[in-house]
């Protein structure tokens, strides 16, 4: 993977030579070891996507197992090795590894770090107007830690014994006996260090994108005029700094009681006829520290990709984002909200039935403020007048999934559902839809959207709807079907179904699903022609290519490192002025004053115009 | 977006409105306060991890005055704690652990004067209380050496398991004072704290460096100092959390 990256790299530096001629900066700090966000979040972006595809080819091979239990499997064997037994027959271990390391690149490396990482670094500097993030050497080593925890996490995958096995959420006490599953062997002491080093990785992260946001913004920029996209990479930075250390408790403790002998999740266990000494630890404890992280994680992958969402819909619609302060609300109502329901996913767990009600309650509180951000994208809609870019697709798109997950969401979150529901593939489409698809399209619509900017060209844009088309049919036509199997009773993480009678009848729909799923993913094929193309062949990108009026639009073609070549712009409106009435164009830039558009400004925007204008007599006295 | 009738005040007036650091903090103070913020979530899972498996295991129910070391029971910490160093066989209920508490509390105190002397640009003094600072944690983590030696090796008497053998002092997987996951969490949940510690002390001692070197007073202000602060007052705090949760209650 080390060498992919870097031969992008060097490409990318061979080109850029032709434009700029002179800068003392070398390779490696440059394009390596760089401090500068932007460089950082292509990084990010391109270690994301590359994992995006290790993880869907392990979904593409778990599915074939479920769609063709009868299939020969043998021409799998240059990939997959001894893991196809000698009758064509995946091995029962490997179906379980590939389930576990999909849930946990997805779900960690592709959607937490690719995506936050991605448009946080790239996009908090250039939206607020800074130079770059606040310690770019933290932001830097943010990164590496990242990669050192790819690459143990992509040694763990070519293991003798397998990687980490007993699911993303690795559960004791299967995931703290080796003698449980092969995969509970180095696989899951691998999955544990570098999930440690993924931790660090986010923590400095994380506190760089705060303390970015708190101390950098340019002169005028209130939180009541931060882009929706700040306000969410910022929530969603808070919620990771507060949420992973829980989880790197929990990991802690669990390596305590694989490697070292202590009980902390562990007790009165036989394990093949052998009592284990091991008395008095809970694994229900783990549960809760786990899901004290995984909720608000579903969040962390969620939050952005919304962010992302509400600039992309206000831009393409040429009309401002419908309630700007209730989009605000509503996140911080969702980021609050996110640290007290863990416990939805715990209901048959042995949980207190009481508290279940409790939690339950919680929980579908959750559905007040996801209402509103879905109300607000489709009243942002009405009657604009709608560009249909390929970002903007994606945007619609994450939308519609976002109700129809969300939807379900509201079923599961009942805790007398639950009990039928639980750990079925109706459990799988919810999330697929609500956190996967969707952050995954939030994901797709910012690369669309910033890829201008990130690369100073454009990507094919036929390309790019033959890619939405495809994905966005692609992915109901994968995750629709399995609401029924779910219902029907199918528990997840099964090897086989053709072992049950009751289940048979459900073949055709499973075969059905796992077409539709490896033709979806061939379609990210396109995507990655189309980005790795455009990065060197694409059309040179005009400065505003969707006349957005945010202040990364500010920036020459392809920002240097600090951004901005001048001073830094000041801001004095808030980014959705679009279609204003009055206004000469059909946006104001949040760099343009009051006092330069007196013939759209609102009443109390000519009373702050005047405030420009003493500012401005006042800082001529001072030069004077 | 609002009313003629609202009344306008100058953005200007507001220190959240960009081009300053509202909460007039440095980005590095800044940060220093968020990684604590996510440290004490990382404490507060193991504390409440660990009182969440104390109180759903048996407690002693019998009289104070007729004590005694079970597997079958959680231990009064006091009984457990009463050792100190060349006082062999007095029973000191918890007096090494408050001298370990006291000092580590002084030498917040020391911390703190450090850092008032950096404010005055007082090199010698910053000096001064910067090296009693590294002195105290290093006392700490040396009195904390010896509170887990003395409960690794244990007593003479040792304990008779309910699975019938005699066992002296502590491991992870058993003790002579009660249940395994006392011990299990003694060790981690110290062990944690004390590794906090240690990179404080090593820490302390870069800057310690600095400020010989008159790094700081070159650069024109201590802030160093402060953020090192900060991290050993956090310290400290956790201690008072680690020391209520597992030796007074």
């Amino acid at each position: 993977m080390s060498t992919v990256d870097i031969d992008i790299h060097n490409t990318t530096d061979a080109h850029d030579h032709h434009d700029d001629h002179h800068h003392n900066e070398n390779f490696f700090t440059k394009y390596v070891f760089s401090l500068d966000h932007k460089t950082i979040a292509k990084q990010f972006l391109i270690t994301g996507l590359l994992w995006a595809f290790i993880g869907g080819l392990l979904s593409g091979i778990f599915r074939l197992q479920l769609g063709f239990p009868d299939a020969d499997l043998t021409w799998l064997k240059p990939l997959l090795g001894d893991w196809i037994g000698a009758d064509g027959k995946m091995d029962t271990e490997f179906y379980l590894a590939a389930v576990t390391m999909h849930g946990t690149i997805m779900v960690f490396f592709v959607l937490t770090a690719g995506l936050s990482g991605t448009f946080s670094n790239f996009l908090i500097p250039l939206q607020i107007g800074a130079r770059d993030m606040a310690s770019g050497f933290l932001n830097m080593l943010s990164y590496w830690f990242f990669f050192l925890s790819s690459v143990i996490m992509f040694i763990s995958l070519f293991l003798e014994t397998g990687p980490a096995s007993g699911g993303w959420v690795i559960y004791p006490p299967l995931s703290a006996l080796p003698q449980a599953m092969s995969g509970s062997g180095l696989g899951m002491t691998m999955w544990l260090v570098s999930m440690t080093f993924f931790i660090v990785s986010s923590l400095l992260g994380g506190i760089n994108y705060i303390t970015t946001v708190i101390n950098l913004r340019t002169e005028g920029l209130s939180f009541a005029k931060l882009p929706l996209t700040i306000w969410a990479f910022f929530l969603t930075a808070v919620i990771g700094v507060l949420s992973f250390p829980v989880l790197f408790a929990a990991a802690l403790l669990l390596v305590f009681d694989r490697s070292f002998g202590t009980s902390f999740y562990l007790s009165e266990i036989y394990i093949g006829g052998e009592a284990l000494p091991n008395v008095g630890g809970s694994p229900i404890l783990y549960q809760h520290l786990f899901w004290f992280l995984g909720h608000p994680e579903v969040y962390i992958v969620l939050l952005p990709a919304l962010g992302i969402t509400s600039e992309i819909i206000a831009t393409n619609a040429r009309k401002p984002i419908f309630g700007y302060r209730a989009m605000i609300g509503s996140m911080l109502g969702i980021a609050f909200l996110s640290f007290i329901v863990w416990a939805h996913h715990m209901f048959v767990s042995g949980l207190n039935p009481f508290l279940g009600s409790v939690f339950m309650f919680l929980t579908l509180i959750i559905a007040v403020p996801s209402a509103v951000k879905a109300f607000n994208y489709i009243t942002t809609l009405w009657r604009g007048n709608i560009i249909f870019t390929p970002a903007m697709l994606f945007s619609i798109g994450l939308v519609s999934l976002f109700i129809s997950g969300g939807v379900t969401g509201i079923v599961l979150g009942n805790s007398a559902i639950d009990i039928q529901l639980h750990d079925t593939y109706f459990v799988v489409a919810h999330f697929h839809l609500v956190m996967g698809s969707a952050s995954f399209f939030g994901m797709m619509a910012g690369v669309y959207h910033w890829f201008p900017k990130m690369f100073g060209r454009m990507m094919n844009e036929k390309l790019g709807y033959v890619h939405f088309w495809m994905t966005f049919i692609g992915v109901y036509l994968v995750f629709f079907p399995m609401h029924y199997i779910g219902i029907a009773g199918f528990p997840r993480r099964y090897y086989s179904f053709t072992n049950f009678d009751a289940f048979s009848t459900f073949t055709d729909l499973n075969t059905f699903i796992s077409i539709a799923a490896i033709i979806t993913l061939t379609a990210q094929l396109i995507f990655a022609f189309n980005f790795f193309f455009s990065i060197f062949k694409g059309k040179l990108a005009p400065l505003n290519p969707w006349k957005s009026s945010t202040l990364e639009w500010t920036t020459p073609r392809l920002p240097g490192h600090g951004n901005w070549t001048g001073a830094i712009p000041k801001v004095y409106r808030w980014p959705y002025d679009y279609s204003k009435p009055g206004a000469k164009d059909d946006f104001i830039a949040q760099n343009v004053p009051y006092s330069e558009t007196p013939e759209s400004n609102l009443p109390m925007e000519q009373e702050l115009a005047k405030f420009e204008k003493e500012d401005s007599d006042e800082v001529k006295k001072v030069n004077e | 977006m609002s009313s003629a009738t609202t009344v306008v005040k100058n953005p200007k007036e507001d220190v959240w409105n960009g081009g300053k650091s509202p909460m007039k903090a440095s980005y590095g103070k800044l940060m220093m306060w968020f990684f604590l913020l996510s440290d004490a979530f990382t404490f507060s899972a193991l504390l409440i991890s660990y009182l969440m498996v104390r109180f759903t295991h048996p407690q002693f129910e019998l009289p104070y005055s007729e004590f005694f070391f079970s597997d079958l029971h959680w231990p009064i910490p006091e009984k457990v704690f009463n050792a100190a160093p060349f006082l062999h066989g007095a029973d000191l209920p918890l007096l090494f652990v408050g001298i370990m508490t006291f000092i580590l509390i002084l030498s917040s105190v020391t911390m703190v004067l450090a850092v008032e002397a950096g404010h005055r640009m007082d090199q010698k003094d910053v000096e001064k209380w910067m090296i009693w600072t590294i002195i105290g944690g290093v006392a700490f983590l040396a009195c904390q050496a010896w509170e887990w030696s003395h409960f690794i090796h244990g007593t003479e008497e040792g304990l008779i398991l309910s699975d019938g053998t005699k066992f002296f002092g502590a491991n992870l997987a058993h003790n002579e004072y009660g249940p395994p996951l006392f011990a299990d969490f003694f060790f981690f949940i110290t062990g944690f704290h004390g590794l906090h510690v240690t990179s404080g002390v090593i820490l302390n001692i870069i800057i310690f460096y600095n400020v010989v070197m008159g790094v700081y007073q070159r650069r024109g202000h201590y802030e160093m100092v402060e953020k090192v602060g900060l991290y050993w007052h956090f310290v400290d705090l956790v201690w008072v959390f680690v020391f209520t949760l597992f030796y007074l209650i």
